[in-house]
């Protein structure tokens, strides 16, 4: 989270980092230590708002004395530890796993993935024309947004937010298992039957645009989505007097999605279904 | 949690299955009649949630009696226990006895692992489907190994119903698996469990020795043949004497980590938290592995009594015997002697009136092997999908339901017999260095006499097989089961401790021993091994969930290939392994490129 709590005081611990000795208070996972430090590690499923699943394995660093690689995002440092977070070793991993990643799924809307995929040397194309990938029709079933599994990592943000980590709604899960896992609401059918609520907080989590806004989707599939032409501007949702931030997200002077500051203490990024979707009224001007 | 239901409706039957597990419904907010009571009923809280456990049974008791699981029946048990449908169903879809779409009633699983391949599991299959194909009422599937590799080829029947009626058929021909399938309720009786024990009756057995010699439903006759010594003697020596005993006797752990158990249980016990479980996993699904299964129901009190022991020395007033779906015969055995210990006053409230509480309650696996693994199994228990996560924390810390646990095998427990009765340094002179004790181990294969064989730590590769008759032409032994590793037949001197077969670059694991002929094809053994992992993946974490993929795809490229043609897939296949050993969450993916890596090392499978 990028908000500080200011709890009661907590103890230092010591440990090194890639050789330096570094202090960070108790509590703190290796991924904090190294982006305090100007470390920059990889990571996909963790996100500022929820409790990592550490199910990708991108953020992998080396802990001295551990048989495995140990995932940045969600290990708690410890005093005396000595960590290395770029070794030939931790690159190995991380080149494999987004090889695996980017030869089953579609990354061309994940932020950052091109330049890791660059970064640590990966040929996501070495498996061969056969390898197999995640290839789904996107599921269009409302009017407000677009499940897209073909891009979907399977990071369990979605889940973790639409259930107990914020909305309880615990409209989504991962169903089958192995490589035929995948999110889907009861019995597998249309969002339309299910329990969701329509609060869009899973798309404000996705990290891939699996879940997108049916506005977004379309404008992409018209070929006019433009985010370079698009402006940010933070407001105050006008429904009711809970008083969330908005950022509407504006292109050719139309609203064309509606997200949320994660750093906001009262929502953490998290809206309802009007705040998120309920814009027309702004730009209805008959 | 506001909770959303469909408008599908269990039938009658799904309703009953469900109602015979919960009791019938309070309210017309779980399912019942509307009254007026309803407009002031609640549940809420802690008293809605603590029922979450029971998802796993209430999924089985629809399967059992339907023999799928549909829209009404999954809604329905999820009003009745305050579950989230779509969590449910991703827990439903999660586990490979159940089916979300309708089936017949029976299933007929057919073995197609290794033991049973190398026994002529594909012919088994082919005559089975063109007797059982469409019109015949019976869904036949390949299943993974079926825990019964010593009367391979292997088949289990399992015809949905009030009671469900199951058969297996072992060695199986397609007759007699047909006939198993067609009226399983008449199929003969399993043979006896000590035919999986060539040295039944050998006085110096310490695990075995009751096997086929006590009546397993008589707890009389365990009485009679020694039972309850040991318990007696945890009880003069209080809890801290059994942990000091245990250590000792330097027991570690069978399930395959080979972990110190008198460690497990100290760290346990103290344990500020409470309360603590204990938990005996017996899901046993390694390709190769049967030995649980055996104890189970050759010897069951021996486990009970275990249980019981283990339980005091870590604290603990309730146990989980977490027990593999596919192993019906030791779920009735363990059922009873759970039964008869409880109503003999050896379980309850009062333990041999030595005011110490304890009780066992059995969990039945549906088809998962990763649901062994400790925290998945811990999942799996809790209602949730059978997903390890990253220790730390570890179980003794917070392990099931949050809760300080120790999680044990099946052998492992009942060793500890052996070191109540008869003292720690007797039971630490067995065996060699830092493996201590008797071992069994599951052989099978290329064998004259394939079962279960109880040997000190120390013995030879080659004594064993000798033991078991191996027959002429072995090109391999696989050493450890799927996630083990192969070696050589110049390679018999290896010692069969934890310790000597680390020196030799290989794994001891949980016992398997798995004899090939060199009229095994190798290629097609690892591309099942490889199948088996991908198949068994929970999917969560990437390096395993795709690597595994990638793995049989690149195995598959290279059946027919060697040399050049081969080393291009090999060198990806070394990368990718790598990467899944390292980063992968759990044991399943750190080691699901062991054996093929082993079988090109060391026995030069695509040379
Ligand atoms: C994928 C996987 C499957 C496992 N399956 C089993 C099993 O079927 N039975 C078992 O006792 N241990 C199994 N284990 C090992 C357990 O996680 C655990 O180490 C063991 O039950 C601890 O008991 P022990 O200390 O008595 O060996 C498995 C581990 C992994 C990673
Ligand atoms: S929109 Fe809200 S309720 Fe619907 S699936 Fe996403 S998080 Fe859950
Ligand atoms: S849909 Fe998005 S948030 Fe959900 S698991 Fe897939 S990638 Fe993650
Ligand atoms: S290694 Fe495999 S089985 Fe284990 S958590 Fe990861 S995906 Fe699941
Ligand atoms: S970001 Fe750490 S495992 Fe995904
Ligand atoms: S029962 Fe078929 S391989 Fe074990």
């Amino acid at each position: 989270m990028t908000v500080t709590t200011l709890g009661i005081p907590r103890r230092l611990l010591e440990f090194t980092l890639d050789g330096e000795p570094v202090r960070a208070p108790e509590g703190t996972t290796l991924l904090d230590a190294c982006r305090s430090a100007g470390k920059d590690v990889p990571t996909l499923c963790q996100g500022d708002t929820l409790t990592p699943k550490n199910a990708c394995r991108v953020c992998v660093v080396e802990v001295e004395g551990a048989r495995t690689l140990v995932p940045a995002c969600s290990r708690k440092a410890e005093a005396g530890m000595e960590v290395r977070t770029d070794t030939e070793r931790t690159r190995h991993s991380r080149k494999v796993v987004l090889e695996l990643l980017a030869s089953s799924v579609d990354l061309s809307t994940t932020p950052e993935v091109a330049g890791w995929l660059k970064e640590y040397e990966a040929k996501p194309d070495r498996f061969g024309p056969d390898a197999a990938r995640v290839d789904e029709e996107p599921r269009v079933d409302n009017d407000l947004y677009v499940r897209d599994y073909g891009k979907c990592i399977l990071c369990y943000k979605c889940v973790d937010a639409c259930g107990d980590q914020w909305q309880n709604s615990f409209a989504i899960s991962v169903t089958g298992r192995g490589f035929d896992a995948r999110i889907a609401v009861e019995h597998d059918g249309p969002l339309t039957e299910s329990a969701c609520v329509y609060c869009g907080n899973c798309i404000e989590v996705c990290p891939t645009g699996a879940l997108s806004f049916k506005s977004e989707f379309d404008m992409r599939a018209a070929g006019t989505w433009d985010e370079s032409a698009q402006t940010g501007t933070t407001t105050v949702c006008a429904y009711c007097g809970v008083g969330c931030n908005l950022t509407l997200h504006v292109q050719d002077n139309e609203i064309v999605k509606v997200t949320s500051p994660h750093d906001n203490p009262v929502t953490h990024g998290n809206l309802c279904i009007k705040g998120r979707f309920g814009y027309q009224h702004v730009q209805n001007r008959d | 949690m506001d909770l959303h239901f469909g408008d599908s409706k269990p039938t009658d039957e799904e309703r009953a299955a469900v109602d015979a597990l919960l009791g019938p419904p309070e309210s017309s907010w779980e399912g019942a009649d509307r009254s007026d009571a309803d407009l002031r009923w609640a549940r809420g809280g802690r008293a809605a949630r603590e029922r979450r456990d029971l998802l796993l049974p209430g999924l089985h008791a629809v399967n059992d009696r339907i023999g799928w699981i549909s829209e009404g029946a999954l809604d329905y048990l999820c009003r009745r226990l305050t579950v989230p449908p779509a969590e449910a169903y991703g827990v439903a879809t999660f586990y490979a006895m159940f089916s979300v779409k309708p089936r017949p009633a029976t299933v007929l699983q057919v073995c197609t692992d290794l033991a049973c391949a190398a026994a002529g599991a594909s012919e088994l299959c082919a005559g089975v489907e063109a007797r059982l194909g469409l019109g015949s009422g019976v869904g036949v599937e390949r299943s993974p190994c079926l825990g019964l590799c010593e009367r391979a080829p292997a088949a289990l029947a399992v015809k949905a119903g009030d009671p469900v009626r199951t058969a297996v058929s072992a060695p199986a021909t397609v007759e007699r698996a047909v006939l198993a399938a067609s009226s399983p309720g008449s199929a003969p009786e399993e043979p006896s469990a000590a035919l999986a024990v060539p040295q039944a009756g050998d006085p110096s057995l310490m695990l075995l020795g009751r096997v086929g010699v006590v009546d397993p439903a008589s707890l009389d006759d365990y009485r009679a043949h020694g039972g309850y010594t040991a318990l007696r003697q945890a009880f003069a020596i209080g809890p801290a004497g059994v942990i000091r005993e245990v250590t000792d006797a330097g027991l570690v752990g069978r399930g395959g980590a080979a972990f110190p158990t008198g460690r497990k249980w100290q760290a346990t016990a103290s344990q500020p938290d409470h309360p603590h479980y204990l938990v005996c996993n017996a899901d046993e699904s390694e390709p190769g592995t049967f030995k649980d299964r055996v104890v189970m129901e050759g010897d069951p009190y021996s486990l009970v009594e275990a249980m019981t022991i283990a339980a005091y020395a870590v604290g603990a007033h309730k146990g989980y015997l977490y027990l593999r779906g596919e192993y019906p015969r030791a779920l009735r055995r363990m059922e009873h002697a759970v039964g008869q210990a409880r109503a003999r006053g050896l379980l309850g409230d009062d333990v041999l009136g030595q005011g110490y509480a304890f009780d066992i309650e059995i969990r039945r696996g549906a088809g998962a092997y990763i649901c062994g693994e400790e925290t998945a199994l811990f999942a799996s228990i809790e209602g949730y999908r059978g997903e390890p996560r990253s220790k730390p924390p570890f179980p003794v810390e917070k392990g099931l339901f949050g809760k300080p646990t120790a999680e044990n095998n099946v052998e492992t427990l009942v060793n500890v017999l052996p070191i109540l009765t008869g003292g720690a340094s007797a039971y630490a002179a067995i065996g060699s260095g830092a493996s201590t004790g008797p071992k069994l181990f599951c052989v099978s294969g290329s064998v004259d006499r394939p079962g279960i064989y109880e040997l000190p730590f120390g013995a030879t590769l080659g004594e064993l097989l000798d033991l078991a008759g191996v027959r002429g032409g072995l090109r391999a032994v696989l050493l450890g089961g799927a996630a083990g590793g192969f070696v050589r037949p110049d390679e018999l001197d290896i010692p069969l401790t934890f310790e000597g077969t680390r020196a030799a670059g290989t794994t001891l694991g949980s016992g398997v021993v798995l004899a090939f002929d060199d009229t095994v094809p190798l290629p097609r053994l690892l591309l099942r091994i490889a199948e088996f992992f991908r198949d068994e993946s929970c999917g969560q974490c990437v390096p395993c969930r795709v690597g595994t993929m990638r793995q049989e795809e690149a195995l598959h490229r290279i059946v027919e290939r060697t040399g050049a043609d081969a080393a291009a897939d090999i060198t990806l296949l070394r990368e990718v392994g790598r990467a899944m050993k390292d980063a992968s969450i759990c044991g399943l993916g750190q080691t699901a490129w062991n054996a093929v890596e082993s079988a090109i090392d060391r026995l030069g499978a695509y040379e």
